[in-house]
């Protein structure tokens, strides 16, 4: 007997993308009996399940975000542990985006679907590696899909952030930044540029970036900016939310160098519309090489693509002879906007 | 190239002028001979490339990409330059980026049937950013918004205070890309770098803004009046090296002003008004406005817009420096060099005479020609000093003219001013609708743009980017030198130097000033005027 092709046991929903076979849903988009969630952005993990399943990280860091509406009963699951649901094997394996992010693998009667939920290829210091998993059906992101998105090297935008720190010693660099993730790999990445002086926190980064080091992410000397005198952020570098820059908040701040950390910022266009002087291209998405790389590697015959711009993506897999097709999932990529 | 391009990266991006100035110094400070010379050359606008036509780029990308991936990204993007920068396919090359002095010298050299073939060696050895720099050179595409100005503080930063801007100018229109010497004068390793007949550009003397308290000390006996024109300061040079027409910012406008050019059949340095005159009658700025900023000029243009200069100064005759003497004695010599030489299209400003300074209100008041700004006041013992200097001449500008108008729309401001809401566009009422008619930024006080944030923040309607759209009901008083009839605005009105003179929250929004009354008020001013 054939494998049952995947489009037959794995199905949109109005509540979002739903396994059949073990009736349960991955990054549903509204409460549900059995969620599995790839990880903790807000598109993805929503509040009000009775189940989630998800890494131990990705509960860690619901929990913090939004406490009671985490889910009734929580479940993790490590890395590689496969756990029978119904009638389909499911386990997690890294998706490399952001802490505790995991790709969704599912078995059922010999056919094998992959949820890719957000990625990365890039080494990260705060999260586990994306692992390929060859497979039939492949369900990826698009967020990054167009071939001008070419991420360059995260170490040198870094060391772009640093000679401008260096230039204008006597001004703050405003860093806009998503809390979750993107912020944290910003610390990371400054620490292993060899910047150990304090690093000063938007309180709405201050919660996760504490989450992150209870979770065993060593952030260093972290302090909340609205605590710092005057002279302090002279020269210091302020990690917040992108909106930060235009807040009153941001008044403590000396004559503020704005920079932003995104993908996005990659276009100019973008980084002008954010009022942005100092764009910094570091995304904890695939870029474009990324993203065709991997449909190559898991090599799965069909891809289901999501959130972002689809049509170029699945132009581009036909010429390797993968078949691709849009998955309209409404909802995802809302977070991402900012984050990515 | 890969300085440069990080260079012109930030500088897209930083709106503050101290900032740039700081990055253009560890430019000049860090990058080596000759690429910081051409680096400068290419700010300043001195090297003009149109070697590469953008069909070329459109060649190139489309023998290395995808035609329907290119026309998504293009979509998505929205320059071309830009597009190919960012998706040019990644190759195998061991080869450096090109050197911007390798750049510029392969260019000059290469044969058209080489070029596509150059530039994508060029792109291939590049990053993202490197790419977009060589596209936006090699097809002339530039426009960094730097003026030459900007550029010689920036490298008079270099000198550690051995040398000025100022004496930058004076050399600078005798020099030519790299301007090794210049570096090395700058820093120290080399001498002054001598025009010797070179056209070259003086740094103006400028007026500082008459106060009420400067009245006590003035001495209506030791004084010049002259009437300010509302066109653009230039200064007119002719040595045995050439004539050039330079706007005050010192940058050369020659070449849209070839009828001056050809009308300056002497040697000398001479300061003046450049203006738009008909049968001696000034024009309003707008028209002068027609002829700015252009590369060449049609005989559609000579007609009807004819250029003149209003003499004000002279600087030099034939070699003779004369700016140590005192103001009187330039002016008997102006006049003397004026009788003798008979320029066409130039006349000498006016010289008002008064016996008191209440006679000088009183016509300053009655001045109601749309192409006065003003008076100028100069001491009659004043040397042409370059700069500002204080207690030598003043402006002083006709009262301005005053709308009620309702605050529209609101914007961040940048640097300092990034978490403000400080830009205001304001606007006048046309039947029951309000049409916007200027923008203003500055007239303020710290108190009141502290006021105004809040109160674009409480009555925010919409959201676009940076924008807000308020509320209708705020309305400012604003003050403006001058308004002009304007074909661009959608108001039909240009404002000239608006600004927020006092916050009317007394003010109901429907009882703000109509479009009409502002038009009446244009028609008023051109009718004197004409």
């Amino acid at each position: 007997m054939t494998p049952p092709h995947p489009r037959t046991w794995l199905k949109v929903t109005p509540a979002g993308l739903w396994c059949e076979p073990g009736d349960f849903h991955i990054d549903p988009l509204r409460p549900v009996a059995r969620a599995v969630v790839t990880h903790a952005h807000s598109d993805h993990a929503r509040p009000g399940h009775e189940a989630v399943l998800a890494s131990p990280a990705t509960l860690a860091l619901m929990r913090t975000r939004m406490g009671e509406g985490a889910g009734r009963t929580r479940q993790p699951l490590g890395w590689g542990e496969r756990l029978r649901l119904g009638a389909v094997d499911v386990w997690l394996e890294p998706a490399g985006h952001v802490l505790g992010a995991a790709q969704v693998a599912m078995e059922y009667a010999g056919s094998r679907a992959v949820v890719s939920g957000d990625y990365k290829r890039r080494a990260d210091p705060t999260c586990a590696g994306f692992v390929p998993i060859p497979c039939d059906v492949f369900v990826t992101e698009a967020t990054f899909a167009l071939p001008v998105f070419r991420h360059p090297p995260a170490d040198a935008e870094i060391a772009r952030l640093l000679a401008s720190v260096l230039l204008f010693p006597e001004r703050t660099h405003l860093v806009g930044c998503y809390s979750l993730g993107k912020c944290q790999r910003l610390i990371a990445l400054l620490r292993a540029a060899g910047w150990d002086r304090p690093i000063w926190l938007h309180g709405a980064h201050v919660a996760l970036c504490a989450a992150y080091e209870a979770l065993g992410v060593p952030l260093g000397d972290l302090r909340p900016a609205t605590a710092a005198a005057k002279a302090d952020l002279a020269g210091a570098i302020v990690l917040a939310p992108p909106a930060a820059a235009g807040e009153r908040w941001a008044r403590r701040l000396a004559d503020p160098v704005v920079c932003a950390a995104s993908g996005w910022m990659r276009v100019r266009g973008r980084a002008r519309q954010g009022g942005v002087e100092l764009p910094l291209v570091i995304s904890d998405h695939a870029d474009w090489d990324e993203l065709v790389a991997t449909l190559r590697e898991v090599a799965a015959p069909e891809v289901w693509v999501t959130h972002g711009r689809e049509e170029a993506l699945i132009h581009e897999a036909a010429k390797y002879g993968i078949a691709g097709h849009a998955l309209r999932l409404l909802g995802y990529g809302e977070e991402d906007e900012a984050a990515a | 190239m890969i300085a440069f391009a990080a260079l012109l990266e930030r500088l897209a991006f930083t709106p503050g002028r101290n900032a740039k100035i700081a990055l253009l110094r560890r430019y000049f400070a860090t990058t080596p001979d000759p690429d910081r010379g051409i680096g400068l050359a290419a700010l300043t606008g001195e090297l003009a490339f149109a070697t590469a036509k953008p069909a070329l780029i459109r060649e190139l990308a489309a023998a290395r990409t995808d035609p329907v991936l290119f026309g998504w990204s293009y979509d998505y993007v929205g320059d071309l330059a830009e597009t190919v920068a960012l998706m040019w396919p990644a190759a195998a090359t061991s080869a450096a980026p090109p050197r911007l002095a390798e750049v510029v010298a392969t260019l000059g050299g290469a044969a058209r049937g080489d070029l596509p073939g150059i530039v994508a060696g060029w792109l291939d050895a590049s990053d993202a950013p490197v790419r977009l720099a060589l596209l936006k050179l090699i097809t002339g595409g530039l426009r960094v918004g730097i003026s030459a100005r900007l550029a010689k503080v920036a490298l008079a930063g270099l000198a550690a205070g051995r040398i000025e801007a100022d004496a930058i100018e004076e050399v600078w229109h005798g020099l030519a890309p790299p301007y090794e010497a210049l570096f090395a004068w700058i820093e120290g390793r080399g001498p002054r770098p001598d025009p010797e007949d070179a056209p070259v550009f003086r740094p103006p003397m400028l007026a500082h803004p008459l106060e009420p308290e400067d009245f006590a000390t003035l001495d209506p006996a030791l004084l010049h009046a002259e009437w300010k024109w509302d066109g653009i300061r230039v200064q007119l040079v002719a040595t045995a090296g050439g004539r050039r027409l330079y706007s005050r910012g010192a940058d050369d406008i020659s070449a849209a002003f070839p009828e001056i050019i050809e009308a300056m059949a002497f040697r000398g340095v001479l300061d003046g008004e450049l203006l738009v005159m008909r049968d001696g009658a000034v024009a309003p700025f707008a028209d002068l406005q027609q002829r700015l900023n252009r590369k060449t000029v049609s005989a559609r243009m000579l007609r009807d817009f004819p250029a003149g200069v209003r003499l004000y100064d002279l600087l030099f005759d034939g070699a003779e420096d004369l700016r140590p003497q005192p103001f009187a004695a330039r002016r008997a010599r102006l006049e003397a060099w004026y009788a003798r030489v008979c320029p066409p299209r130039m006349d000498l400003s006016e010289i008002i005479d008064f016996a008191s300074l209440d006679e000088l209100a009183a016509l300053r008041a009655g001045a109601r020609a749309a192409s006065i700004e003003g008076l100028m006041l100069k001491r009659r013992d004043a040397p042409y000093v370059p700069g500002r200097p204080r207690g030598l001449w003043w402006k002083w500008k006709r009262a301005p003219l005053t709308i009620d108008a309702v605050l529209m729309y609101a914007q961040r401001g940048h640097g300092k001013r990034s978490s403000f809401y400080s830009d205001y566009t304001f606007g006048l009422w046309r039947d029951d609708v309000l049409v916007p008619v200027g923008k203003a930024y500055s007239g303020f006080t710290d108190a009141e743009l502290v006021w105004l944030d809040r109160w674009v923040r409480n009555h925010t309607t919409a959201r676009f980017g940076p924008v807000r759209e308020v509320e209708k009901s705020l309305v400012l008083e604003v003050a403006f030198d001058a308004a002009q009839l304007s074909a661009r605005h959608k108001s039909g009105v240009a404002l000239r130097f608006p600004r927020i003179a006092r916050l009317r929250t007394d003010k109901p929004a429907a009882e703000a000033d109509r479009l009409e009354s502002l038009l009446r008020l244009v028609g008023r001013v051109s009718a004197v005027a004409g």
